[in-house]
Formats: C-alpha cells, sequence, structure tokens
C-alpha cells in the first residue's frame, strides 16, 4: 500500500520519506530545517501545528532551532517558509492525505507557508476513496476535513502547469512506520 | 440568426490564436482522458453517478429540506435563495452587518449566473477574484469562456498585458513569474478580506456538508482567513449520502483536467474556528434559480445530473473553433446552451443551440450520463415551438410532408440540376435540405432515382428470406449506386430486397431544425409504408436514417405526445439494423462470403457520428473490409465528425468548412488511396470536399465496396 501511495503522491508532485523509527524521522525534520534555513527572519520561520509527533521531548529538541513557532498567528504563517502539521491518514490509490483540520493551527501552516510538511503514520494509509469513506463516521465528520494531493497548482495560464499559487509550493511528506500515539 | 451574432462567429473563426489554443487543447485532452481513465471502469462510474445524481433531483426538496437541518445542527445558517436577486439581496445584508469592505472569492460558476461581482462593487464593496483564471477575466473585464478554464481563450500574452496593467509595469509573459505574481498580489487581499465567497462542488444532505475541488488552494484560504464565509451551492449540487462523493471525486477531476484528484478537496461541515479565538460565521446559500422547475420537467430533469466538469466543452468539434464567448452565455458548450435556456430563459439559448452539430460527442464522456445532444435538440424544439420556423424554412418542410410533392420535385430538380454538375459530384446539397438561398446553384441529383432503378434489378426468383430496405432521400435521389450495391449483397446472401414505394424522409432534417411535427408526420408516413410488406430486417445504409427509425420516430412522438404510434414505432424499430451490422452477421454465419486472399491495399475509415456513438456499430464495418482484403491504416480522429450534420453545412458553412479542412487533412495524412465510411451524408461532404481539394483519394460507402468483394 505504501509504495502505490508514495508513486501516486509523487506523481502529484509531493515528496514522499519513510521511516521505521519516530527518532528517524525527527532527525529528518531536523535536517531540513536546516537545509532550508529556517531562521527568526521573516520569511524564514518554521510555524508548527500542535501535534503528537511534536511531544515534550522533541518540542525541546526543535525549540534550540530560531525561528520555531508553535503558537501559530496568520501573521506568522504568512511569514514562515515551513510549516509542519500532521495528517489522519492518506489513500494509496491517489496519493492523497487526510487530515481533520478543523484546528485553525493545522490549516495556517497547512496553507500559508511556502513548504507544507506532513507527518503521516504509515499505517493509516487505506486503500482508496471509498475505504477512507467507509472507516470515516460521516456522523462524526470534522468541520473542515481537508484532502491534499501533491502542492498547490494551476494551469490557468495556456494550460501550462506552474506548481505554488496560494498554497504551498513544495508538499513534503514523512511517513513514520512508528509513530506511537494517536494523532 | 442575428447578424451581430453571426459577425461573431466569424470573429472568432479569424482569431488564430483562439483556434491554436483551443485547438491544441481538444487534441491534449482527450490523449490525457483516455489515459486518466486507462484503469478505470467509465461507465460503471458514471452510471453510478447518474443514479445518485438523479436520486437526488428526484429528490430534491427532501434533500435541500434534509441539508439544511443537519448543517444548520452543526452551527451554519443555511438560507434558500429562490432568484438571482435574493441570493444577491442576502449576500449584501450578510456583507454589511459585518462591516465588510474586502471580499474573497474562490471560483463560483453560480455567483457568475447571478452576477454577483458588479452588484456587490456597486455597492462599494472590493470583491477580488482569486481562482488564477477569474482573477485574470476579471482584470480583463470579461466573462469566462470555460467553466472549468475560465481564462482558456487567452494566451500568456494577453495576460501579461492584463498583469501589466494592473501592476503599472511593463511585465514579460513569462508565465511562473505571472503565477508568482498573482500569489503575492492576492494573498495581502486574503489576509485583510472579512468576506470569503465559494461556490460548492458538492452539498451532502446526510452531513450538511459542502464539498469544494481546488487546485490552487484558494478555495482553502477563502474558507479559513476571513471571519464570514458565504458558499453559494446550487440546489443540483445535494447529494443524499456522504458515500455519494466518491464517484464524483472520482469522475469530476479525471473529466475536468484528467487528474486523479484535485491538490484539494475541503469539506466544510459547520463552523470552524477562526484565529482571532472566534468561531466563523458561516452562511450556506442553497440556490433555486429555475433548478427546482428543471427537476418537475421530464426530459430537463436528466440535466440535473451534470457535475460541471466540462468535458462536454472539451471535446466539442464547435467549441474549438469559436470557444466560449460564442458558443455560451454564463455557461458555455453544450451543456451550457441547456443551463443557458433555464437559467437565462429559452430567448437566450436561441442562437447559440443553434450551433450544436449533433455529433454526440459530448454524449459519450458525460460522467452524468445525460444525453446532451437530446436536451439540446429539445431547447430547440421548445424555441421553434414558441417562435416558429422561418418562412422558407417551413415552405420546404410543408413540401417534405407530402411526398408525391416532394419527391416530384427531386425529379424535377435532377433535370435542372444537370448543367451544374460535373463528374458525379455533388457540390451542392439536396435542396429540401438547404434554405434556397440566393446564389446557390441547385443540387446535383441523379438522373434516375433509386425507386425507378429498383423496379428494373432482377432479383433472383424464390427467395424464402426478405428484407425491407429503407433508402432515405440520399440514396434515393443522388446515389442510387448504393442501394444498387446493398441489393446485390443480399441477393448473394439469398435474401430479397424490399423497397416499399409510399417511403418517404426520415424526418431528420426536419426534427434537427426542431419542426418537431414535420418530422412526426414523416414518422408516421415511413411506418405505414415499412410495415405493409413481411419482412425480417428493415436496413438502411445511412446511420441517420437508421437512428430515425429505431429511435427518433419514438423519442418525437414521446415529446409531442403522440402516443398511438408508439407501439408500431416500437415494432418497427425492433427490426431496424444498419448495413454493415447485418452483412457481417451474414459473413459470420457463412450465408455470405467475401473473395479470399486478396490484398486491395490501404483504406482509411472515417467513423458517421450516428453509426458510431448512437448504433455502436464502429467495428462491424472496419471487420468487413479487413476481411475483403483491404488494410485499415486508422486516421488521426478518427471518430471526429466532418461537419456535415445535415442542414447545418448550409446553415453554417462557415463552420463546416475548417471542421471539413481538418478531416481532409487526417484522412490525406494516413496516404490511403480510398476512405470509407457509412453514411451517404457524410459520402457527399467528404467527396465534395475530395473533390475541390483535388487529391484524388476516392470517397466510397462501405456497401460498394463490399459488393465488389462478394465471391460468386
Amino acid at each position: 500500500m505504501y509504495d502505490q501511495f508514495k508513486a501516486r503522491a509523487e506523481r502529484a508532485g509531493a515528496e514522499v520519506h519513510r521511516f521505521t523509527s519516530k527518532a528517524e524521522a525527527e532527525s529528518f525534520v531536523v535536517d531540513l530545517f536546516e537545509k532550508e534555513q529556517v531562521s527568526d527572519q521573516a520569511g524564514h520561520l518554521a510555524v508548527w501545528a500542535d501535534c503528537p509527533f511534536l511531544d515534550a521531548a522533541f518540542k525541546e529538541r526543535v525549540s534550540a532551532i530560531p525561528g520555531m513557532r508553535f503558537t501559530v498567528s496568520r501573521e506568522d504563517a504568512n511569514a514562515a517558509w515551513i510549516g509542519i502539521s500532521q495528517v489522519d491518514g492518506a489513500m494509496a490509490e491517489i496519493g492523497t492525505l487526510v487530515q481533520d483540520a478543523t484546528a485553525i493551527d493545522k490549516r495556517l501552516v497547512s496553507m500559508l507557508p511556502e513548504i507544507h510538511l506532513a507527518i503521516l503514520d504509515t499505517n493509516t494509509i487505506v486503500a482508496d476513496m471509498p475505504a477512507w469513506i467507509a472507516q470515516a463516521d460521516a456522523s462524526k465528520l470534522g468541520a473542515y476535513m481537508a484532502m491534499i494531493t501533491g502542492p498547490s497548482r494551476t494551469a490557468d495560464i495556456e494550460r501550462v502547469l506552474t506548481i505554488g499559487v496560494h498554497g504551498p509550493r513544495r508538499l513534503i511528506i514523512c511517513c513514520v512506520d512508528k509513530l506511537g500515539g494517536e494523532a | 440568426m442575428e447578424k451581430q451574432f453571426r459577425e461573431s462567429i466569424g470573429t472568432a473563426l479569424d482569431d488564430a490564436k483562439l483556434s491554436a489554443a483551443l485547438g491544441k487543447f481538444s487534441v491534449d485532452y482527450k490523449a490525457n482522458r483516455a489515459k486518466i481513465y486507462e484503469d478505470t471502469d467509465f461507465e460503471a462510474l458514471r452510471s453510478q453517478i447518474a443514479a445518485c445524481k438523479s436520486f437526488a433531483a428526484a429528490h430534491m426538496e427532501e434533500l435541500a429540506a434534509q441539508f439544511t437541518k443537519n448543517a444548520e445542527a452543526r452551527g451554519a445558517k443555511v438560507y434558500r435563495a429562490n432568484s438571482p436577486e435574493s441570493v444577491r439581496e442576502y449576500i449584501l445584508k450578510v456583507a454589511k452587518d459585518n462591516q465588510v469592505k474586502t471580499i474573497v472569492k474562490s471560483k463560483s460558476m453560480a455567483t457568475e449566473e447571478v452576477h454577483l461581482n458588479p452588484f456587490l462593487e456597486k455597492e462599494g464593496i472590493e470583491v477580488a477574484e482569486t481562482d488564477l483564471g477569474e482573477w485574470i477575466i476579471q482584470l480583463a473585464g470579461q466573462r469566462p469562456s470555460h467553466m472549468v478554464m475560465p481564462a482558456i481563450h487567452l494566451t500568456r500574452d494577453d495576460v501579461a498585458d492584463i498583469f501589466s496593467k494592473e501592476v503599472e509595469e511593463r511585465l514579460t509573459s513569462d508565465i511562473p513569474r505571472l503565477v508568482k505574481l498573482a500569489r503575492e498580489r492576492l494573498r495581502p487581499k486574503f489576509m485583510r478580506a472579512e468576506m470569503g465567497i465559494s461556490g460548492g462542488n458538492i452539498a451532502v444532505a446526510e452531513t450538511g456538508t459542502v464539498v469544494l475541488i481546488t487546485n490552487e488552494g484558494n478555495a482553502r484560504l477563502t474558507t479559513t482567513l476571513p471571519k464570514v464565509h458565504v458558499a453559494v451551492v446550487g440546489l443540483e449540487k445535494l447529494v443524499a449520502n456522504f458515500a455519494d462523493i466518491a464517484p464524483i471525486l472520482k469522475a469530476l477531476p479525471r473529466s475536468a483536467t484528467a487528474q486523479l484528484l484535485t491538490s484539494y478537496v475541503t469539506m466544510v461541515t459547520g463552523p470552524t474556528p477562526t484565529d482571532d479565538g472566534g468561531m466563523k460565521d458561516l452562511h450556506i446559500v442553497l440556490m433555486d434559480n429555475q433548478r427546482s422547475a428543471m427537476a418537475h420537467d421530464p426530459m430537463f430533469k436528466e440535466a440535473l445530473q451534470c457535475i460541471r466538469c466540462a468535458s462536454c466543452l472539451n471535446v466539442c468539434p464547435i467549441f474549438r473553433l469559436v470557444g466560449g464567448h460564442v458558443f455560451g452565455k454564463v455557461y458555455t458548450g453544450a451543456i451550457g446552451t441547456i443551463l443557458t435556456a433555464w437559467y437565462e430563459g429559452l430567448k437566450e439559448s436561441e442562437e447559440i443551440q443553434g450551433l450544436c452539430i449533433m455529433c454526440g460527442a459530448c454524449k459519450d464522456v458525460c460522467p452524468g450520463k445525460i444525453d446532451i445532444p437530446s436536451l439540446i435538440m429539445e431547447v430547440r424544439r421548445r424555441v421553434v415551438k414558441n417562435q416558429g420556423l422561418p418562412l422558407l424554412q417551413k415552405s420546404i418542410y410543408q413540401v417534405v410532408n407530402n411526398r408525391k410533392l416532394f419527391h416530384g420535385m427531386l425529379r424535377a430538380a435532377s433535370v435542372a440540376g444537370k448543367p451544374f454538375s460535373k463528374d458525379g459530384f455533388i457540390r451542392h446539397l439536396p435542396m429540401f435540405l438547404s434554405d434556397l438561398t440566393e446564389g446557390r446553384s441547385l443540387p446535383a441529383i441523379a438522373a434516375k432515382p433509386l425507386r425507378d432503378i429498383f423496379k428494373k434489378i432482377e432479383q433472383p426468383r424464390g427467395l424464402q428470406q426478405k428484407v425491407v430496405f429503407y433508402a432515405g432521400c440520399l440514396i434515393d435521389f443522388a446515389y442510387p449506386e448504393m442501394g444498387e450495391a446493398l441489393v446485390k449483397t443480399f441477393n448473394k446472401a439469398g435474401i430479397e430486397v424490399l423497397f416499399p414505394e409510399n417511403q418517404t424522409c426520415c424526418g431528420a432534417p426536419a426534427r434537427y431544425s426542431g419542426a418537431y411535427e414535420v418530422a412526426a408526420q414523416n414518422g408516421k408516413d415511413n411506418i405505414e409504408a415499412l410495415l405493409s410488406v413481411e419482412a425480417d430486417y428493415v436496413i438502411s445504409a445511412c446511420p441517420t436514417c437508421t437512428v430515425a427509425l429505431n429511435e427518433e420516430f419514438i423519442a418525437t412522438f414521446k415529446s409531442l405526445g403522440h402516443t398511438a404510434y408508439l407501439p408500431q414505432a416500437e415494432e418497427l424499430a425492433a427490426k431496424v439494423m444498419d448495413f454493415s451490422t447485418l452483412v457481417k452477421k451474414l459473413v459470420d454465419e457463412g450465408r455470405l462470403t467475401l473473395k479470399e486472399g486478396q490484398t486491395l491495399g490501404k483504406v482509411t475509415y472515417h467513423d458517421s457520428c450516428h453509426l458510431k456513438r448512437s448504433l455502436r456499430a464502429d467495428q462491424p464495418p472496419r471487420e468487413l473490409l479487413e476481411k475483403s482484403g483491404y488494410e485499415i491504416s486508422e486516421m488521426f480522429e478518427c471518430d471526429v465528425c466532418c461537419g456535415m450534420g445535415g442542414s447545418y453545412s448550409v446553415k453554417l458553412p462557415e463552420m463546416s468548412a475548417p471542421i471539413l479542412q481538418r478531416k481532409l487533412k487526417n484522412i490525406k495524412d494516413t496516404g490511403a488511396p480510398v476512405v470509407a465510411m457509412d453514411c451517404p451524408g457524410c459520402v457527399m461532404q467528404i467527396r465534395g470536399g475530395m473533390d475541390k481539394d483535388g487529391s484524388g483519394v476516392k470517397v466510397r460507402h462501405t456497401a460498394e465496396l463490399i459488393a465488389e468483394q462478394l465471391k460468386d
């Protein structure tokens, strides 16, 4: 299931990485911050939506990096280079992430920055849309359910595919096999 | 047709940039669409969508009530708006209540439909379209030409010009930079807007959810950043159950943009927290504007199955020539013609409905399984019913309804037309199809019609099985040799061919002009004639006639409420078969043998619209040709209309001509010396074109080619 998810998500323009342990994934995230030169300067912030991946220990570790924001305002998100949120599942057939984005911080960090880094528990990938619908409880739908497939795109000028119109230019998906905890 | 409209067609046809953009798109779209649906059972998928959407249309009021109850239970305010005016007034009131100065909008055809922007702007509110295409259109002061790609008619240079004016700086036509500029310009508007307005692609009654499907991410920002969100949703967007979103989310992106899924799908169920610690003020406007009236119309309720993918525009040979600013109003193209007739009034679709050539390409790809051509025909019928036919057409059809007079005139034309015909080529249409406008020379009509020749054909005696041959006007009066070939073929198979003399025009020309009463009379006359003799089959070698006999008599009677003739029409329909299908059957049964071991060289095959998309009989002629020793060399766009469309080529020659030219090129590109087809109408169009072209490619009816290859 993961292989199909990865292939389809990449076809849609996402970058997909997989790690067995949370520790490896954490290192990937820290490296990414470094590579992307996250800093306190406007335009270079990293904004976090609260999530299980960001547990106390990891939060302390990343807090040492300048430019981290754990309480997210629209201004910070707008001035951020990277936004990080954890998603609730994915659909392999179409390479799509699913997120209950009712919490405003999840939306701000996944919409406004240049890069959206999505943390995904590999075990939550289901086959396709009908499979996701079958397991979703329609009577208790989150107020803002989001499906995300690749980065923001347009083809409105001469049908030329252009990435990053109003949303992130890059969608980086960090799959973790042994994430622990609930999303 | 009004002069102004006629001129707009001419201008669009002359617009090289427009035809280049739309032409390339139509080619790319078909390839991309085919690829994205590769592993999908499209028929099953669209049946699923048609089932859930037709259920929703039949239960519109219940679902609207259920949606309202569930959305309100989650905290949304739902407003039912019956008219465009009430949509505008409600939104203005919400804006005023919230001291709104700036509104950001994500793409919404519903708000285009009610002309919301100019109304709000007049009230002093800044309205910014944020979908890139819509923003371009807004800055240019135009209307969308395509419901999915609003700015498809503009080039990068046009966009650079439009943006340059906006930013008062000369921009180059570098697309990524233009897109970046849009992001930078619109982001501050998102940040400060007090209200966001969106449409809705699906409204789920079970949960009170509005589903939004976008690629750019602007709908996410529109529904997240401003304090107030108003979603304007047409009643046709309702579905009963949450699970119903699956087939729509599967088909819509595939059909609209050849994507597995758009970048974003957003499902809003009730208000959400805002970033100032409060809660969103969520308003959902359920817009009627004739949708409930459509739901009560026995024919047009089907149009409510539309999911607004625009694939009917993308495959349309007419749309790709003139685009949506000519072919449509707010909604454009094929479905746009139907929606315009309802949302803006029948009068508004009077001219655009005439642009449809009835090739049926849209019907094949519609994920809502809507019989779009039939609905456009019904629009046409109602237009004619309200306004009557042009006087000249009326007098022609009076003649068509009097067989003896009609056939007498055709015989007269044969004599009168002689000086104008050359080498047996038809340069003009038989007059019964034409408007007989001044300056048009008379058509070439065969010296002897088939009905006269037929009497002299000596058929073998004592043949047990019999078929009735329905010739149709073109074979009867213009191409009797096709009829002779057909008789020869069936005789070889041991079948006697009968030709009831009272058969007359199949009524298609009248029907396609909206003259249903004339078509109905043709239907009654033919039913009487064709059922007057005992036979196993009624055979036609003209697919348009075949479809008239086996579907359209019934449809015409139903439209007019002439139910008394239905049983006979159905009896006839059950016996009708096209030439190639029956001949293929006879060959398979061993009753007819083709010469063996021949190498006849290359032939390319043109799919006639009715044979391919109504009768679904595109394979039998190919198999027959191959079996007789031809090598089929498929042409590009083999199943795209040749531009004949019955009287279309006379009414709109300027549209018909470029379609024909494209067809001729595709034929010649195969290098085949012969092009085969099963429709005498297509033969007339393509043979005439090839004659003028001088390329020497032979244009033949399959019946003629097969008759030459029968084993003795």
